[in-house]
């Protein structure tokens, strides 16, 4: 527990170097990435300990805050959650100091770096407080530091509307999440979470927790901020926001399922409900975008969508009474947490990359950067094939958890129990399905073929400190895509936790789950060895035969030009016209006229359908319903003392009474 | 392995047949593939290593593939719980990279074609994860060596609709995955209209063996699936249960150039529908063995 303060205190230290040092150059940079730096491998130490079996280690000390204590814990489950943090939040620092250069004298840095502490201090506090006032105050620490990052580009008008659906967005939530503990805390007295004990109105209090957690997380259709707050952010936060921060919402979801007592099952139905449509949909309205990190902030919505379809198959296993489904189920979807994480992260890094290089996030400008940026290019495509799920890499073995546990779940439960576990099955095929079109189509269309505008053509390689984290973070996904059985396995300290199975149990379904992994890796390993082999068979076959290049078969176009090559758009078209219902996306077409066509063009676009649909007439309503209130205000003095007496004589009159 | 080809060669002997010709010889996919290996090879000026990986990836995950999938009664070889979804996304590695490879060449045709191609797989998919359920289901297995081993005719007197459900779900899965008519066809001559050809269209000599090996061994492995239901044989003599299973692959392909020699390509926009039928259909046979 005492590493982890010192890491707190670590980050303190570098938000208020930060902030000393703004004059001096580098200063507040290098507090502010060494703040970082020192407290996350602090950190990050015991949190690895605990996840492997060490015992759990608690600190409690009292607090002049009416309710709160400071009341910290760290148990297997803040572990978890906790190593993707520290390590995120360190490459992401490395990777910022450099991205932020770009800025200087243009802009201040201190306030960038004071603020990415505080968002890191916020996040492991989120995870490690166990009393309500203290848990809503950092969660609180959270939303504002986020908020201050993600409008660093404040001059920027789209960014401005950014930060305010933001805001707006997690404040609804925090209401969500105010009126679950103020429930809590009636019903049990206190608010720390060792005191809160089953309920009878656990299901009001699980809706409360899916809806304000859901709002940090990202479930459809709260998701609304995530395309929003991601491309405006500078890559290195927009990273960490993807990667861990919205990983809190799971955290404290899963954290209030335990508190809240043995789960019942519409709760798991629900979730499975829930999975599937931000899974679906997320991919798809990916599948429809044009900015690369906006297509990467909707792959977010679609990767907790498949989280939250593991959660719901583990709580239908855990109440039909299945140890292997709910073990497996729940193991599938927290690993996923940390392979999202980190190839998320990964492809945040990578699209900041290309964004600092060419100036410009749309897919249509870019094209042949793989020649340019060959190194962002690796990164992006081990990337970009970890998050399809494609084997051997980590994306598939989370998944892998996920389809064995809803496919055992569909084998021994009978009749309508099974259809959230099919459900979850074809799910989670269309949805990786869809997401390897879409992943096609970013990495095929930004880093193949010819380079579509000048952006792209004058495109260059970024320097070492903002590749190097990207290759961490793939080596990362690698090696948990061939050492998968031994994560599964070493999960079960974390599971029987989670579950509140026995340990014994627990670590025998996984270690079944591990077996089945072990051969994947085994497979994966064979792919890699035989496409080798049959590369190295190609290489000696033509060593000695003509070989030679030539232009691409053009099908007898005279002058070919890269302006005609298939567009992102036109690549995702036919799969975004068969769920247009899903979509609505909005089409601008000047179609050619007469024998001499002059002009004619598409334009095409989709912007959220649930912004579009939903929130924003509901906020232009609520807009201007409140202007009725608005003779109230009328900027006189003299008539706000009068609000003043006569709220007090109520109060006085209320208090006689 | 050795025997994939040779379903190529017996589809295009049957059109043939039906046609009133008298076709290639039954080996020419063999001949055709030894004459690319002796060649040399041209490659785009344009493409980078990515496209030199496709077909060494997608053969290479056809093998590993293969290596997975029980045949007649012979045991996959490394038969595991849940290695149905290991299969089915190391088809989805090799589509992967093939629809890289071809978006590298730059050319609208290729692109046009990768996208047909992940669009209709992204439909597929489920149809295949649910027919693979409902045997799941119906067998009480998750090993495709245990699942389609225990598929005998005794299940076929309990559950014959559900399982025939499954073989039409999972045969317009093999039409389309394979890339054959109605929803692609392999013979037609003009780059627009293609799918899984045009992708290619600018890989050449041993690489175009690989992918046209590879492809060959993806319609094995689908074929093999749908045979192990279709012709359930347990005579314990694996001799016989091998020839029966050889003998259903050739009444497969025979009843895939049947198909192709009666109808014609269907409109793009018609395929989509035809695999949500697929889907449909899987669902149903679900829903049968559910109850």
């Amino acid at each position: 527990m005492s590493a982890l303060l010192i890491a707190i205190l670590c980050f303190g230290t570098g938000a208020m170097g930060a902030l000393v040092f703004a004059n001096r150059g580098r200063g507040s940079t290098i507090c502010g990435v060494s703040g970082i730096l020192i407290g996350c491998v602090c950190g990050i130490i015991p949190a690895v300990s605990v996840v492997l079996g060490e015992p759990s280690q608690s600190l409690r000390m009292a607090w002049d805050v009416p309710y709160g204590s400071l009341f910290l814990e760290l148990d297997p489950l803040s572990g978890f959650f906790l190593i993707p943090v520290f390590l995120l939040c360190a490459l992401a620092a490395i990777y910022g100091a450099e991205y932020l250069e770009a800025y200087r004298g243009r802009k201040a840095l201190a306030a960038p770096w004071f603020f990415f502490n505080l968002l890191v201090a916020s996040m492991v506090v989120v995870i490690l407080a166990r009393n309500g006032v203290l848990f809503l105050m950092a969660w609180e620490m959270m939303a504002l530091s986020s908020f201050f990052l993600v409008t660093f580009e404040s001059e920027k008008e789209s960014t401005r509307q950014a930060g305010w659906i933001y805001l707006v967005a997690s404040h609804i939530g925090t209401a969500f999440l105010l009126a679950l503990f103020i429930l809590l805390g009636r019903a049990n007295g206190s608010l720390d979470f060792d005191r809160f004990s089953a309920s009878s109105d656990a299901g009001l209090l699980f809706v409360l927790a899916l809806v304000g957690f859901g709002t940090k997380a990202g479930f459809i259709p709260l998701h609304v901020w995530l395309p929003e707050a991601h491309p405006a952010a500078p890559s290195h936060v927009s990273a960490v926001m993807s990667a861990v921060m919205i990983k809190t919402g799971i955290y404290g979801l899963v954290r209030i399922m335990l508190l809240l007592g043995a789960p019942q099952a519409w709760w798991g139905w629900v979730l499975c409900g829930i999975g599937l449509s931000s899974g679906v949909i997320g991919v798809l309205l990916a599948l429809a975008q044009h900015d690369l990190k906006r297509l990467l902030a909707y792959h977010s919505v679609e990767n907790i969508g498949i989280i939250a379809l593991g959660l719901g198959v583990g709580t239908l296993g855990l109440r039909a009474g299945l140890p292997a489904v709910a073990a497996v189920g729940f193991a599938g979807a927290l690993l996923h947490v940390l392979n999202h994480a980190l190839f998320k992260g990964l492809l945040f890094l990578a699209a900041g990359n290309v964004a600092h290089s060419t100036h410009t996030r749309e897919i249509d400008h870019l094209g042949g950067l793989l020649r340019r940026m060959p190194r962002t290019g690796v990164i992006f495509l081990i990337g970009a094939a970890a998050i399809s799920g494609l084997p051997p890499l980590n994306g598939f073995i989370s998944e892998f958890l996920i389809y064995l546990a809803s496919f055992k779940g569909a084998v021994s439960l009978d009749g309508i129990n099974s259809v959230p576990m099919l459900a979850t099955i074809a799910g989670l095929a269309l949805i990786g399905g869809l997401a390897a079109a879409c992943f096609t189509k970013a990495f095929g269309i930004v880093f193949l073929g010819h380079p579509r505008s000048e952006h792209a053509e004058q495109a260059h390689e970024v320097g070492l400190a903002m590749v190097l984290p990207g290759f961490a973070l793939a080596t990362a996904c690698i090696l948990i895509g061939l050492l998968g059985a031994n994560v599964v396995d070493s999960m079960a300290p974390l599971i029987s936790e989670v579950t509140g199975l026995s340990a014994p149990v627990v670590r025998t379904s996984l270690a079944q789950a591990a077996h089945s992994i072990a051969f994947v890796s085994y497979t994966g390993g064979a792919l890699v060895g035989i496409a080798a082999l049959l590369g190295l068979g190609r290489a000696i076959a033509l060593s000695n035969r003509s070989v030679y290049t030539d232009v691409t078969w053009d099908c007898g176009y005279a002058e070919p030009s890269p302006r005609m090559q298939y567009t992102a758009s036109s690549f995702a078209q036919p799969l975004t016209d068969t769920f247009d219902l899903l979509l609505q996306t909005r089409r601008v077409l000047k179609a050619p006229r007469g024998l001499f066509p002059i002009e004619a063009s598409l334009a095409t676009d989709t912007p959220d359908p649930y912004q579009r649909f939903i929130f924003q007439p509901l906020f232009r309503s609520i807009g201007r319903n409140l202007l009725l209130l608005r003779p109230l205000q009328q900027g006189q003095v003299q008539l706000y003392i009068l609000y003043i007496a006569v709220t007090l004589l109520l109060l006085l009159l209320w208090q006689l009474a | 392995m050795v025997l994939a080809p040779l379903i190529q060669g017996v589809i295009n002997r049957t059109k043939a047949v039906a046609s009133g010709r008298v076709g290639q010889p039954l080996l020419q996919p063999y001949w055709d593939l030894l004459k690319l290996l002796q060649k040399g090879a041209v490659y785009s000026r344009t493409t980078t290593w990515v496209f030199r990986a496709g077909p060494v990836v997608g053969l290479a995950s056809m093998i590993c593939a293969i290596a997975l999938l029980p045949f007649g009664s012979f045991a996959a070889l490394a038969p595991f719980t849940g290695d149905l979804v290991m299969v089915a996304y190391l088809l989805a590695v090799a589509r992967f990279f093939t629809v890289l490879a071809a978006l590298d060449t730059g050319s609208s045709f290729e692109a046009m074609g990768a996208s047909r191609e992940v669009t209709l797989s992204a439909l597929a998919e489920p149809a295949l994860f649910l027919g693979l359920a409902a045997l799941a289901r119906q067998t009480g297995s998750l090993s495709l060596t245990s699942m389609l081993g225990s598929v005998s005719s005794g299940t076929w007197m309990r559950a014959a609709p559900a399982l025939g459900l499954t073989i039409a779900g999972l045969g317009i899965v093999f039409l389309a995955e394979n890339a054959r008519i109605p929803v692609d066809d392999p013979t037609t001559h003009l780059e627009l209209t293609m799918i899984h050809e045009v992708m290619v269209l600018d890989h050449s000599g041993p690489d175009f063996a690989m992918i046209q090996y590879a492809a060959a061994l993806k319609m094995w492995l689908l074929g093999a699936v749908i045979i192990a239901i279709a012709v359930p044989r347990h005579s314990g003599n694996s001799l016989l249960d091998g020839g029966c299973a050889i003998a259903g692959m050739f009444g497969l392909a025979v009843v895939t150039g049947i198909i192709e020699s009666s109808m014609a390509r269907l409109r793009l926009l018609r395929v989509t529908q035809l695999l949500i039928a697929a889907i449909v259909l899987s669902g149903l046979a679900l829903a049968l063995v559910q109850r």
